[in-house]
């Protein structure tokens, strides 16, 4: 067993050391093809979860990340840092602006477009992982092997984004019949 | 379509395998855990769908000094006067469970004053504020992945998880690591502590030596005279897996 460090959750008081003021925009304001992602976060119970944190992480429009472990090479996208950071506000929203990622690179082909996501929140002793997939790629989402693998009907069906005016809807349910689709990381 | 776009989709065609991390669930708290209430309702229930170690998974933010002021490492600078407590330094390496040093990570914390308050609308109990105290620190780890922060040793608290719960005195860390595998967040805790053993938070982790893991060591070589105490405490996330090819290498040197 690899002698790591262990989680602990993010407690109550997160809002002091975490959030940026600039933490929800992957995308700067103004960039060419800037979308809102927002949603809400449940709990088991259909309450929202008022003291979580979101965090997103994604290829950028090309489908390439400004990072040394893309064999292609690490290449800045303008306006773009890929990475969103929001906490949930007081009826358990967030909203991230970003750029709509390309297909990502995979070992059997191409990835349907995705955006991952870490949920931390008091009550969580470690993040929880999902995916956050586009409901107009539906021919490349049919193709995804992640979303394959994830059990048909409603739990991949909870991977899918809905389309608003101005960008997506993700509601993140932790738990009850409504369950979000995690992944083990 | 640019030469970029070429090599990207051509990439995208022939396939593209990068080295996974290694995982280690064994060593984290399970989030169901009834010791913690809160956990009730915020563990999923269903089994988790096994996510292979893709491009997205590999990467993660490149984080730059633009994300730390000059103050960030000092939580006992950031305001007009000192604040209240017992100074210490408290300081490590961030490094890969296969030992390598992760260097210019980004680092944050937060913490409880000396007196165990946060500054936190949410946090109201009989305890003073301390007007010269944030209690939120950043850094960037050196070129050897260390990191080292000044602050006050913060206080214990009460909760309400159970009757006369406390909670340990902590310090919250935020780690990136290199990869979107690697993000963790955790808690240090200060060596002998007696609120271990009524604490879910410290008992939830299932291998009692992977608890000692988050106590810092108190470091006299380092404790300035006559300024401050020092506490090391090293960071270890996730290494990465060796590739089939490296795999056989190490057999052939056995």
């Amino acid at each position: 067993m690899p002698e790591t460090t262990p989680s602990q959750t993010v407690g109550p008081y997160l809002h002091i050391g975490l959030p940026w003021a600039d933490g929800p925009f992957a995308a700067a304001e103004g960039t060419p093809g800037g979308l809102w992602l927002r949603g809400t976060l449940y709990d088991g119970a259909g309450a929202p979860v008022t003291d979580g944190l979101i965090e997103t992480w994604q290829a950028d429009p090309n489908g390439r990340f400004a990072h040394p472990a893309d064999p292609r090479g690490a290449v800045p996208y303008p306006g773009f840092r890929a990475f969103g950071r929001c906490p949930t506000d007081a009826t358990g929203q967030y909203a991230i602006h970003t750029l709509k990622p390309g297909p990502v690179p995979g070992p059997a082909g191409p990835q349907a477009p995705h955006i991952d996501v870490s949920v931390f929140a008091r009550g969580m002793l470690h993040r929880v992982v999902t995916r956050i997939y586009f409901p107009e790629e539906e021919a490349a989402n049919a193709a995804d092997p992640v979303l394959a693998s994830v059990p048909e009907g409603q739990p991949r069906q909870s991977l899918i984004a809905h389309s608003t005016g101005d960008g997506y809807q993700f509601d993140i349910y932790l738990q009850g019949e409504n369950e979000t689709a995690f992944f083990d990381i | 379509m640019t030469t970029s776009e070429q090599s990207a989709a051509s990439s995208a065609a022939t396939g593209l395998h990068v080295p996974g991390y290694i995982r280690d669930h064994e060593v984290h708290p399970p989030l169901d855990y009834p010791g913690y209430r809160s956990t009730a309702l915020r563990h999923p229930k269903r089994p988790l769908t096994l996510l292979p170690h893709m491009l997205t998974e590999v990467t993660n933010p490149v984080l730059g000094q633009d994300r730390v002021g000059e103050t960030d490492h000092d939580l006992t600078r950031q305001h007009a006067e000192e604040p209240q407590g017992q100074r210490i330094i408290v300081h490590g390496q961030v490094r890969d469970s296969d030992g390598t040093p992760i260097p210019h990570t980004l680092v944050e914390i937060w913490q409880a004053n000396a007196g165990g308050r946060y500054r936190h609308t949410g946090d109201n109990w009989p305890c003073p504020l301390d007007p010269n105290f944030t209690g939120v620190g950043r850094t960037l780890t050196d070129a050897e992945g260390r990191y080292r922060f000044i602050t006050i040793r913060p206080g214990a608290y009460p909760w309400r998880n159970h009757d006369n719960a406390w909670r340990p005195a902590h310090i919250h860390f935020s780690l990136f690591g290199r990869a979107f595998t690697q993000r963790l967040v955790s808690q240090m805790y200060f060596p002998g502590d007696p609120l271990f053993f009524q604490d879910p938070m410290w008992n939830s982790i299932p291998d009692p030596k992977a608890r000692e893991r988050l106590v810092a060591r108190f470091d006299y070589a380092n404790t300035v005279p006559e300024w401050a105490l020092a506490f090391e405490w090293d960071i270890v996330l996730r290494g990465q897996e060796q590739t089939p090819f490296e795999d056989t290498e190490a057999e052939d040197d056995e």
